[in-house]
This record gives C-alpha cells, structure tokens and sequence, in this order.
C-alpha cells in the first residue's frame, strides 16, 4: 500500500512505472532531455545536475574522496622493457584508487549522489551492485547520514555465491546498509523499482548524471598530477570498462584538464559466458570489468536502472582492448610480488592491458592505469581462483590466448604472453548506430545523424555507411 | 528457537518461475528470482524454517522463511592454489633471473 492505494506489485506493472518512480527517486524528468527523432540532449543532462566539477571537487574533498596518490611502477615498467623490442616499454602508473575510504574509484561516484540525495530531503538512497559501488555508497551514506540499501546479484539457484560479491555484502553490512541479496536474472532492477517506491529512497544509479559526473574529478586529477610532477601529460590513460560510468567520467575530466591522452578501454574477456545464466553465473571469476557487460552497455547505453545513461562510453573511447582472466591475475600477483602493492584483482585489468600496451609504446612515453581496488578475503586472487577450482575450472599455465572462459584460467607462462588484444570498435560504433536507428518513428533528419555521429565519436560519413546497411 | 528481536537471516522467493521476464536463458527462466535479506525478528518466536517477519537496519519490514540466527560471514582467502606461488617465482625469474629466453 502506498497513501492507502494498493498497488500493483507484478513484474508488468511495477516496470510499467518505471518513469514515474524514476521521476520521484531522483527528481529528474529525463522527457525534458529529448529532442524528438532520436536524439538526447545527452550535454544538458550532465549540466542540469547543478554541480559544476569544482562542486564535485568541492563535495570530495568534504568526504574524504579523491586526491588519490599516482604510483610509478619500476619494476613493471622494467620487465615490460624486457619483454619489448629495443626502445620500446613506456613509463608504467597507476592511479591508487584503492586509497578511498572504502576502497575504490566508485566513490567518486557515490558522493554526489549521496549529497544531493540529502540536500533534496530524501532519507536514503538505494544502489543496484554487484561490486565496489555498494560499499562506496554505504560509505558516504553512513558520513553522510542518509540511511542505505543495496541490491545485490548474489547467488546462483544453489546458493553459491562469488566469493567477491559475498566480501561487498560484508563490507557494506560493516558500513551499515542493508544488503538484499538476490538471485541471477536481470529483474534485480524490477526489485530496485519496488524498494524505491516502498522507500522513497534516493535512487543512486550507477547511471546518474551525478554519478558519472564525479568520476570527472578522476581524469582532472590524472591531468593536473602529471603536469605537476613532470611537466607533461600522460600519453595513454587505461580504463577498465564495464557499464562505461569509468571511461566516461575520467575521459571528461581528462579533456577538462587540457590532457589530450588516448583514452583506452579495457574488459576482461567472457567472451560465450551467458551473465543472465544461472548456471554460468559462478563459472566467471570477474564479477565487473568484463565484456559481458562491457559490450552491451557501450553499444545499448540505455538499457540500465535510468531511462537515458549518463555513461556513455563509446563518446570518448579511442581504443577497445581485451585482456583474458589468466592474465589479470598474473598481473595482480606481479603487482604484488615485483611492486609491493597487494589490490584486488579486477582493478587491475586496466594495469594488465597497460603492461601489454606500454610494450607498443616508446620508453619516453607515460600509460596510466587509472585505478586500484582493494583487497581482502573473498576478494583476493586466491579465494577467487580456489572457488574457480572447486567450481571445476582448470587453472594452468601457458599461452591465454587458448583460454576459455567457464572452462579454464590459463595464466601466461611467460610475461611476454600477456596480450591487450584489439576488440572491432568500428564493429560496437555500427551496432549502437543501428540500434538507435531502429527506435526512430521517421525518416532520420540531419540532427539524428549528427547526433549518431557525437554517440560514437565518429562523422556524419561514417553513419551514414552504417545506415546504408539497413 | 530464536527470539523476538534476534538478528536473523531470510528468504523468499520474489518470482517464481512463470512470473520470470521472458528474456533470460533457459537454465535462468526453470529457477525462481530468489531473494535473502537480514534483520530484527519481529515474532515472538520462530524456529528455522518458519514464515517470519523482520525489520532490516534501515527499518523496512521484509518477511520470508527463517534460515539463519546469528547469521555469520564465512569469507576465507579459500584453499592453497600452488599456481599463485608459481606465478610469484615465474614473475621473479622473469624480472631478477637474467634475460627471458
């Protein structure tokens, strides 16, 4: 019962409401941001949330967020030269996101969610995750004082659970936010639904304006602390892609900077693992950072728990590479025993891919690896790979290009096997084209293909190709 | 048997099979949506198995099927995987023990 009226709690229904109760949860009416055909005033959906990036900088700095130290890797850097042709192995570093109070680069996009969910009178706020969000948003919640639920994908119909997600659930019960856990299927955002009109909760989405604007602060923070330290700009900037709020925000806050680096994604290869699939679900030793959700969500930005994504990936992305299970976990075990730094291992898979890349790259040039996650039990290379075994995955050495996901994790025998691996970003950038295309109810003006052209980082030439091709 | 105001476990199935949305694989679509939740007990007293009532730490009202009091985390770094140990002295060799051939 909601002011006395039953109501409608079946899967049709409570979805059908989806406008309606986004509207109340957020105070955002994302009709006013549609511009008829096809297009979506996507700029003046990241400027109406009324905080500039000194408000983000500001509000963090309030919190304990950001202003996270960037490490040289030496001791990478000097085995990636080993493994490189001569000249070759750029300056390695990695931007230590693990240093947040609750351990990752999600605060970032957490705490201006969390302050406007205050300053808009709303009790608490409510986050669908899986990962480090949930803990990012239990811990601005709790400094913040704002009450906080998390909606978890937990467990599988025999309830196992990855032992990662079980250390979130963990971590945010510990910053005192209920975590409801639920089962493999995507109605996880149909439950998001009914706690938010039950509650009337902040919805925190991944997917805010407010949430990919604060990762801004990330690349500004990149830009400015090379510029700082050695008078230059960073050549590369590596970003671990999943539902594309990362390399969207940072590459933002990269161009607000005045860095002009390459701004490179980086997924985990799943490549025939269903995400949807109960029992494919504890096959995968990533929860986060993979193509399974790397993919659809760059080509299909909106098909999250907003009606209109602020993370738009294929925007900013200038290079798509994929790197396997087996050597994530190799470079997290290096990052340990050659640099002295123990962190989770699906942060690192940003720093996996910037190994093989700076092999391409002259040895006066600079790649970063923008984050770090933290560790600890559940979340560590260890109870992961031994849940993998006991989940009937082989684990052994040789070259991870014959790796399979859901059947082994090949660790390379050799550094030099570490591969970042280019994924067809044309091919992505041609299926977002059609799938917008496909939603038009006319004839597509000038405006629309102008727009296809801004959601792909391409030119009018270039969709209008992809739309012969219909 | 737990009493009124225990810190307990629950569960409850939130769809059910039939009620599932159409786009999911097939393995997905035979299983229900399942959901488990903790808080206080709100019955006088329950026994494992039974249909309770609890309020969470947020104070929202869940109600389901008891399955744990006192529920605990049993997180470990899990079993020894002699792989990780390999990879340390794989990398150490590769970086320290001359040059890679």
């Amino acid at each position: 019962m909601i002011n006395g009226m039953i109501v409608d709690k079946s899967y049709q229904a409570v979805t059908g409401r989806m406008g309606e109760i986004i509207n109340k949860a957020m105070g955002v009416d994302y009709s006013k941001y549609e511009r008829g055909g096809i297009v979506f005033d996507y700029e003046a959906l990241m400027n109406d949330t009324g905080y500039s990036l000194e408000d983000h900088i500001r509000i963090q700095r309030q919190f304990n967020v950001g202003n996270t130290p960037v490490f040289e890797l030496h001791n990478l850097t000097a085995l990636a030269r080993k493994c490189a042709a001569p000249g070759k192995g750029a300056r390695i570093f990695v931007k230590d996101e693990a240093s947040n109070p609750a351990g990752s680069f999600k605060e970032r996009r957490a705490a201006a969610s969390v302050y406007h969910a205050k300053k808009m009178g709303y009790k608490g706020v409510i986050a669908a995750t899986s990962g480090n969000y949930g803990a990012a948003v239990a811990s601005q919640a709790a400094m913040q004082g704002l009450k906080c639920i998390i909606v978890q994908e937990c467990y599988d119909s025999k309830a196992s659970g990855q032992p990662e997600i079980i250390e979130k659930a963990r971590k945010c019960e510990a910053l005192g936010a209920e975590v409801l856990q639920l089962s493999v299927g995507p109605e996880l955002f149909y439950e998001v639904l009914m706690m938010l009109e039950e509650t009337g909760y902040f919805n925190a989405s991944l997917y805010s304006a407010f949430g990919i604007g604060g990762v801004e602060t990330l690349g500004w923070e990149l830009g400015h602390q090379f510029m700082d330290r050695y008078g230059r700009h960073p050549d590369v900037v590596v970003c671990a892609n999943a539902g594309g709020g990362n390399l969207t925000g940072t590459a933002r806050g990269l161009i607000k900077a005045g860095c002009p680096a390459q701004v490179v994604a980086a997924s985990v290869d799943l490549k025939g693992l269903s995400m949807a699939s109960d029992q494919q679900f504890n096959r995968k030793s990533f929860t986060t950072a993979h193509t399974g959700f790397g993919v659809p969500y760059a080509t299909d930005p909106d098909h999250s728990d907003v009606p209109r994504s602020a993370a738009r990936p294929l925007r900013y992305m200038d290079r798509y590479v994929t790197v396997k299970q087996g050597e994530v976990f190799y470079i997290t075990e290096a990052l340990a025993t050659l640099e002295g730094m123990e962190k989770g291992p699906a942060g690192n898979t940003s720093l996996a891919a910037a190994f093989a890349l700076a092999q391409e790259m002259d040895q006066d040039q600079i790649i970063v690896a923008q984050e770090t996650e933290y560790t600890g039990a559940g979340k560590h290379i260890q109870p992961q790979l031994a849940f993998a075994r006991k989940n009937g995955i082989e684990l052994l050495f040789g070259d991870p290009e014959t790796e399979i996901p859901g059947t082994n994790i090949v660790f390379p025998a050799d550094p030099r096997l570490l591969k970042a691996r280019d994924a067809d970003l044309d091919h992505m950038k041609a299926s977002l084209i059609r799938r917008q295309a496909s939603h038009a109810t006319a004839a597509l003006t000038e405006a629309d293909v102008a727009y296809l052209a801004e959601e792909t980082k391409s030119d009018a030439a270039f969709v209008r190709k992809v739309l012969e091709t219909l | 048997m737990a009493k009124k105001n225990d810190w307990v476990r629950i569960h409850r199935n939130v769809l059910e099979p039939a009620e599932r949305t159409g786009k999911l694989p097939e393995d997905t679509k035979k299983v229900p949506l399942e959901m488990w939740v903790k808080g206080r007990l709100q019955n006088e007293t329950a026994e494992i198995g039974d249909q309770v009532t609890i309020t969470t730490c947020v104070g929202r009202s869940e109600h389901g099927t008891l399955i744990e009091v006192n529920p605990c985390y049993d997180l470990n770094y899990g079993a020894f995987v002699p792989e990780i140990l390999e990879m340390e002295e794989r990398l150490r060799g590769a970086l320290f023990g001359g040059d890679l051939t």
